[in-house]
């Protein structure tokens, strides 16, 4: 089966986990890198673990960041996966003076609770009137996105405070959960987002 | 609101899924692959394999179950059991696993903590205390219960989580296997504590052990294993009952495949 998706692999984190979520679907894939850019033939997973300034560094490597940002404004679709969420926004409080890929006006900020990071599972609703309203998904955060046009805003949740989970702005979204670890509904947040970019 | 987990626990010997009181009288329980997917389609939250394998076989036979256990889960789960090394996290990552859980060799070597928290990151260090009761205190103990160390088990915690740990996994000695309910006073001292999530282990019994621990106790999270084996819940049955007995936030998925 052809490939239907490029995901994007700057060397963080683990994204076996993306890899093997992306086969019990059955969505076939292709893996780019900074090695190996994106062309813009295929909508673009960039899942991402680790510290924002640390993801921002691999990202620039050989162009990627900007390639990556050309294919957006060429209206290429792009998912990003919890630190892959945070990148797009401006810029973050975990790493001061780096600045994010800027696709969405906004910038990151550290959870004020008591635990944190937050670890475990919560109840995420849709802000965009989807027909996945609300779920269960499995976070491991300690900083979250504020944007700054609220109708940015895809899915929220509380966390000692609402939070935004997700963004949607026309062909950019992003999870800040991992939906590959969260059962079947994140495994259909997938899946639905793959069905309306095809 | 965040959700209490409820992780049922598989202690994988040689390939097996087995169970004891006190990790003493180990009896088979079923393929762990098998039991993985049933918890899965029951409503666990997490998984935590244990293996107790002594052999090198045992060990490369954990690494084949980890890799087909991956395969199907779409919850996150971790491993332990026999972790020493760097390198042996590392193939326990690849294999699958999203977290590792450290005890003995932690104490042993408490840099591995580090290690793993600067090479994965934190949310996959998870580690595991064997806590037994001394007194008004509790002492940690390692090589699966039968060495006392002397070291003040809430001390290391406390050092573990300054050192990396992004979870505390603490098992009651006094109370594993017994049914009796966890150990509230060990589990609620250790919640408050510390700064990362405790998950309570050792003595699950009914529904109401759980909303005691999670509600006086505030655990984060509670572990169990027999009363999954012996089918005497489902994890989702256990969820139902906890909740017309208390308001514990819970997840609650419906349906089972895609």
């Amino acid at each position: 089966m052809s490939s239907k998706l490029d995901v994007i692999d700057f060397g963080g984190g683990n994204i076996q986990s993306l890899f093997r979520c992306l086969d019990r679907l059955e969505i076939p894939y292709r893996v780019k890198s900074s090695q190996d850019l994106p062309d813009g033939s295929r909508p673009m997973i960039l899942p991402g673990v680790g510290a924002f300034g640390a993801v921002m560094k691999s990202l620039e490597k050989n162009g990627l960041a900007e390639r990556i940002k050309s294919l957006v404004e060429k209206q290429i679709p792009l998912l990003g996966v919890c630190v892959g969420l945070q990148v797009l926004f401006e810029e973050s409080e975990e790493s001061p003076g780096v600045p994010g890929l800027g696709l969405l006006p906004g910038r990151v900020v550290r959870f004020e609770a008591k635990k944190v990071p937050q670890i475990g599972w919560n109840r995420v609703t849709c802000t965009q009137g989807d027909e996945l309203s609300q779920g269960y998904v499995y976070f491991v955060n300690s900083y979250h996105a504020r944007p700054e046009n609220g109708d940015h805003t895809w899915y929220e949740a509380d966390y000692e405070g609402t939070f935004c989970a997700a963004v949607r702005e026309q062909n950019v979204a992003a999870f800040q959960f991992h939906p590959e670890k969260s059962g079947l509904f994140g495994h259909r947040l997938i899946q639905e987002w793959h069905r309306r970019v095809s | 609101m965040l959700c209490r987990r409820i992780i049922p626990c598989l202690d994988v010997d040689n390939g097996r899924t087995v169970k004891g009181v006190k990790f003493q009288g180990l009896r088979d329980v079923g393929d762990p692959v098998e039991l993985a997917n049933a918890y899965q389609a029951q409503g666990a939250d997490e998984l935590m394999f244990l293996d107790i394998s002594a052999s090198h076989q045992g060990k490369e036979t954990m690494l084949e179950v980890v890799d087909q256990v991956a395969r199907d889960l779409m919850i996150p789960f971790s491993v332990g059991g026999g972790i020493r090394t760097i390198e042996d996290v590392h193939r326990t990552l690849r294999a699958g696993a999203d977290k590792v859980s450290v005890n003995t060799a932690a104490v042993n070597r408490p840099e591995l903590i580090r290690e793993i928290a600067e090479s994965c990151g934190s949310q996959c260090c998870v580690l595991a205390i064997d806590a037994q009761r001394r007194g008004d205190q509790w002492v940690v103990l390692t090589h699966g219960g039968r060495k006392d160390t002397g070291l003040n088990a809430l001390e290391w915690a406390r050092r573990g989580v300054e050192m990396g740990a992004g979870e505390i996994l603490l098992t009651s000695w006094d109370q594993d296997g017994t049914l009796d309910g966890f150990d509230l006073n060990l589990t609620g001292t250790f919640a408050r504590a510390l700064s990362v999530p405790v998950i309570a282990s050792g003595g699950a019994g009914g529904p109401h052990s759980f909303v005691e621990v999670f509600q006086k106790a505030h655990a984060d999270a509670a572990l169990a294993a027999t009363i999954f084996h012996d089918g005497t819940y489902t994890v989702n049955s256990l969820k139902e009952a906890i909740l017309k007995e208390a308001d514990v936030p819970l997840r609650q998925e419906r349906g089972t495949s895609l």
